[in-house]
């Protein structure tokens, strides 16, 4: 478990008071005002070094920039902030390797068959196709989408905002919902469980026929482990912070 | 765990604090934006529709499940002899091949995750109307727990794919999918989005030292 980290805003009574008193439009402007517009008396700004929370809402005072190490919730233990040395680089690497290795595994043969002389062979194409018959039409699409569309979205995006962080350069247009989009595809890109769903349909064919995998499926293999050990690179609070300290700067 | 420093209250919250803080980047801002400086993310201090939102997806996936259970999932043509298998038959005849390992993954993630998903998630939506402070840490764990593992039920739906692109062999054997392959793709789909539909803060709003 990482190191926890004293960054909390405690609940001190001095502090709660201030906060409200600071920030609170409906106390310091009077009970009867309605926290609707933005703050005058409040720079959004100084906000910036707070952060809150995603999974339970707890105030945490951001680290010191360069602090290279791992920061929990201080409530629900949940990893804020995850900063790696060069991290930007390695991810945008990676989702290149990974997007030529899902193009590899969309082009040549998956799987192949053999048994009593017969013999058939199956592309990540052909797995799509499986459900093209008949009312089960939609389940092809959902196929296709979970375990090439999404996933090449996902990488998509996700090179699209951190190839120019990489170099040093502001943000490219559009880049925070492209990261937004990155991060609400996570969930729905799923070459890992599409991976194990190989492994069970291997053992349940070895007693019928003989089954041999192609170039296709040690690719996409290699692509599910590159994109695992890329997730764990992205700290997504550190990306934020970037994009929005280079976007200022422009 | 010792937490020094730190009192016995509960921490202050964003929305304590007198802040609405973007569920996408963490950013705070002062209560009444709307929208997230930093990343553009719609604010709210608390998603006032996710309960609405988590049950309504919580009724459909249950409704789907149960076709997804009664409806063969593979259909097996060999030799002219036709066989159905549900999700809980792919399971027995992994058992009956000898594989231990595979059938108990596969009994993970087609039986025991989808019936565990359809007692936690309205177990956490019904715990938001009627709070204790003592079971946050464990309703927050199992919320973890129902969002990390949900997408792993897909395993059966694709093996159904491969099996079915695969296991075309003319006359000797081949092998279709099933109408139960739809069902239980959709019910997977449907209570992923009502865990995502959960706003987990709601978890922690009863907890001590944060009644205001
Ligand atoms: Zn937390
Ligand atoms: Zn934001």
């Amino acid at each position: 478990m990482g190191k926890r980290i004293n960054y909390a805003l405690a609940a001190h009574p001095s502090f709660q008071a201030r906060w409200s008193l600071a920030l609170n439009p409906a106390m310091a402007y009077g009970p009867g005002m309605r926290p609707l517009s933005i703050v005058p008396a409040v720079d959004p700004a100084i906000l910036k070094d707070l952060v809150a929370c995603p999974s339970c809402d707890t105030l945490h005072r951001l680290p010191d920039a360069g602090m290279n190490q791992r920061a929990r919730c201080v409530r629900c233990h949940r990893v804020l902030i995850n900063p790696r040395d060069s991290a930007m680089t390695k991810i945008v690497m990676m989702a290149l390797t990974a997007t030529i290795l899902m193009i590899a595994a969309i082009a040549f043969p998956f799987l192949s068959l053999q048994s009593h002389g017969l013999s058939q062979r199956s592309s990540i194409i052909d797995v799509i196709e499986a459900f093209s018959e008949g009312m089960m039409l939609p389940l092809s699409f959902a196929v296709a989408a979970l375990i090439v569309v999404l996933p090449m979205m996902r990488l998509a995006a996700i090179m699209y905002v951190l190839a120019p962080m990489s170099f040093g350069w502001a943000p490219a247009k559009g880049a925070m919902t492209a990261f937004r989009l990155a991060e609400a595809l996570k969930p729905w890109a799923m070459a890992e469980v599409f991976i194990v769903g190989v492994a069970v349909a291997v053992v349940k064919v070895s007693g019928l026929a003989h089954l041999s995998m192609g170039p296709a499926f040690w690719a996409f293999a290699a692509l599910v482990l590159v994109t695992v050990w890329n997730d764990t690179f992205m700290c997504r609070l550190t990306i934020w912070r970037t994009l929005e300290s280079r976007a200022a700067r422009r | 765990m010792a937490n020094a420093g730190i009192p016995r209250r509960a921490p202050l919250t964003a929305r304590a604090a007198g802040l609405v803080a973007c569920h996408e980047c963490g950013r705070v801002h002062p209560l009444g934006f709307t929208t997230c400086l930093r990343c553009g993310a719609a604010l709210s201090s608390r998603d006032p529709f996710s309960l609405q939102k988590v049950w309504a997806w919580w009724l459909v996936g249950l409704m789907v499940y149960i076709p997804a259970n009664l409806y063969p999932m593979l259909v097996t043509t060999s030799l002219g002899k036709t066989s159905e298998n549900t999700l809980l038959g792919g399971v027995i005849e992994l058992v009956h091949i000898g594989s231990y390992g595979v059938a108990g993954i596969v009994f993970f993630a087609s039986i025991m995750i989808p019936i565990g998903k359809m007692f936690a998630i309205p177990y956490l939506a019904i715990k938001v109307a009627r709070p204790d402070s003592r079971s946050a840490h464990l309703r927050h764990w199992l919320f973890e727990v129902v969002e990390f593992i949900g997408r792993w039920s897909m395993v059966d739906v694709f093996v159904v794919a491969i099996l079915s692109s695969l296991v075309q062999l003319g006359g000797v054997v081949s092998i279709k999918p099933g109408f139960a392959a739809l069902c239980f793709a959709l019910s997977v789909a449907f209570t992923m989005l009502a865990a995502i539909s959960f706003d987990s803060r709601l978890i922690w709003d009863a907890d001590k030292g944060n009644a205001e």
